[in-house]
């Protein structure tokens, strides 16, 4: 009796304490990931910590100069200073909105011609052989120094500002729709043509979609691209905007102000740039996510 | 019923498919000119399920995209019902080796995309989707993409979404060879349930020699390179089969070793190039 109903009860204890070493070592591995994760964030902020402190002791104690290369501390108090007491130009943020207006409007305009006469060149061979050398040539040049020719053309208001973050943006989002219409996988296009679908429903249904991911990696790029179009014609010139700050401050010898400008920049392209991630992210539950796949 | 006596009427007076003295050149990259397939001469009746099986990269895809319309004949005449083949015609279906449902789409809407492109209405063609999403089986898969599915079920997206069209050519290349072997003999046994019926004539390549033969009425065996017609085969075992089962008949071994002795030459032919080449 006994040998027949031992070695069961024996192997159910078996089982239950192996479910309990299994447990706690997945307790013990959260625990390992939950512990590195602090310590990544906490080197970070020290590295943070050391290279502020480092310039703000060297600045204090004169080894650099300060008028030159200014300090963390008086940047603050000048970020501080023009977002309580607003900047010589207006309000802070009216100048944040004058660059963010300007970067965006010339993001989506360069973003939408970019995006059609890549997929109409992409997907008309006619148009391509025509077109090809005209748009490497104009690939070539150094676009942002059209932006002083666009100050003339389209004077100091916004105008100027959104032509040169047009074409800043235009090329690479246009050479990204480009590749993304001729690399899109034969198969799917016989089989749509198959299936019915014609010319045209093949590449609003077939090739746009399947080029959106080449098309969103541009994206990324070139906001980063318009910003630096909009800045860049604020600095010519302008009446409002970041770039007017850099140059304003520039113009008076006030390096703090240079740096403040440049920290409103990154952080307003960082917040842009989450903005465009959650928008992707949202757009692409059809993809397999980097975790599906492995 | 006008429409469908109609088709039966052609029926009597021409094949279904019919190619005559085909060739096709490609330009490859270097400039020179590769010869897919040459004189080629293939009757499909209507109705029928003709399977092609040849050596690996002889042109028997090839022949396909001619039928289908994707590709133009460099020399001969395809015929379609007794029509030339002027692009793509609306009774073809295509059930390509690779996967060709849209990933962005769900498994619903890829099955929809067909009658979509055709100008059906969206509620009939959402009905007639999931109708045949049902008939192969997949009703509750109907809001996934395709990258959560298995290469088997994904398979049969793309099988209910050339069903969806009712075309009255079917035309398969290697569809089943990349599934591994027990969903391929599955996937065999529901194609036989999914075709019977409808009445379609089916042309299917494969390198597979036993799928070929407990599928089709009819084995057509190509030569190496450039492709044509070697010989043609009956297939006289009764319908309907099953995969697993009619391997086993005294029959089905008795006809392939008759048309392996054909094939097996060809095979040889091929593999010696190779060896060639690599010499």
């Amino acid at each position: 009796m006994s040998p027949d109903t031992s070695p069961p009860a024996l192997s159910k204890a078996d089982i239950t304490s192996a479910d309990a070493t299994r447990s706690a070592r997945t307790e013990e591995r959260a625990r390992a990931a939950r512990r590195r994760r602090g310590i990544v964030l906490l080197a970070r902020a020290a590295v943070l910590v050391f290279v502020l402190g480092v310039w703000e002791w060297f600045a204090r104690a004169g080894i650099i100069d300060p008028f030159n290369f200014s300090m963390p501390s008086k940047i603050w108090d000048q970020i501080q200073q023009w977002a309580l007491h607003g900047t010589p130009q207006g309000s802070l943020l009216e100048q944040i909105w004058y660059t963010l207006y300007e970067a965006l409007l010339g993001w989506v305009v360069g973003v939408i011609a970019g995006v059609v006469l890549g997929i109409a060149l992409g997907r008309v061979r006619f148009l391509a052989d025509v077109m090809g050398p005209y748009i490497k040539v104009l690939n070539a040049l150094p676009r942002i120094v059209l932006a002083p020719i666009f100050l003339i053309w389209f004077g100091l208001g916004p105008a100027s500002k959104v032509a040169s973050a047009v074409v800043l943006v235009f090329f690479p989002v246009f050479f990204n729709a480009f590749q993304g219409a001729r690399e899109v996988d034969r198969h799917l296009i016989d089989n749509a043509r198959i299936l019915g679908a014609r010319d045209r429903q093949v590449t609003l249904q077939v090739v746009i979609p399947a080029a959106t991911s080449w098309i969103f990696t541009s994206l990324h790029v070139s906001f980063g691209f318009a910003l630096i179009g909009a800045i860049v014609g604020e600095y010519i010139g302008a009446t409002k905007g970041i770039g007017l700050l850099v140059s304003a401050s520039q113009g008076t010898f006030n390096s703090a102000g240079v740096y403040a400008a440049m920290v409103i920049l990154a952080v307003v392209a960082l917040l842009a740039e989450g903005l465009l991630t959650f928008l992707e992210n949202k757009l692409f539950r059809w993809k397999p996510t980097a975790h599906d796949a492995r | 019923m006008a429409f469908l006596t109609f088709r039966g009427m052609t029926s009597h007076s021409s094949p279904a498919i019919e190619l005559r003295g085909v060739r096709k050149a490609f330009r490859t990259p270097s400039g020179a000119s590769h010869t897919a397939v040459r004189d080629l001469d293939l009757t499909v009746q209507q109705g029928e399920f003709v399977a092609v099986v040849g050596p690996t990269g002889c042109g028997k895809s090839t022949t396909l995209t001619l039928v289908s319309g994707l590709e133009e004949p460099t020399e001969g005449e395809v015929l379609l019902s007794g029509e030339p083949v002027r692009g793509i015609d609306d009774k073809i279906g295509f059930v390509f080796q690779q996967d060709a449902t849209f990933p962005w789409r769900t498994v619903l809407s890829n099955v929809m995309a067909g009658p979509r492109f055709r100008g059906v209405p969206k509620a009939e063609a959402k009905e007639r989707a999931r109708d045949w999403l049902a008939r192969v089986g997949l009703s509750s898969f109907d809001d996934r993409y395709p990258h959560q599915l298995s290469g088997g079920q994904r398979k049969r997206v793309a099988l209910a979404a050339t069903f969806v069209n009712d075309p009255s050519i079917l035309l398969m290349d290697e569809p089943f060879s990349a599934l591994d072997v027990q969903t391929r003999a599955l996937m065999s046994d529901e194609l036989m349930d999914l075709w019977a019926g409808t009445g379609s004539s089916v042309v299917f390549v494969t390198h597979d020699l036993e799928e070929s033969i407990a599928l089709a009425d009819k084995v057509v065996v190509m030569t190496a390179g450039p492709a044509t017609v070697k010989e043609v085969f009956t297939v006289d075992l009764p319908r309907p089969r099953r995969v697993e089962s009619i391997r086993l008949d005294p029959r089905f071994i008795e006809i392939y070793r008759e048309i392996w002795s054909s094939l097996g030459e060809e095979v040889r032919i091929t593999r010696e190039r190779g060896a060639q080449n690599v010499a």
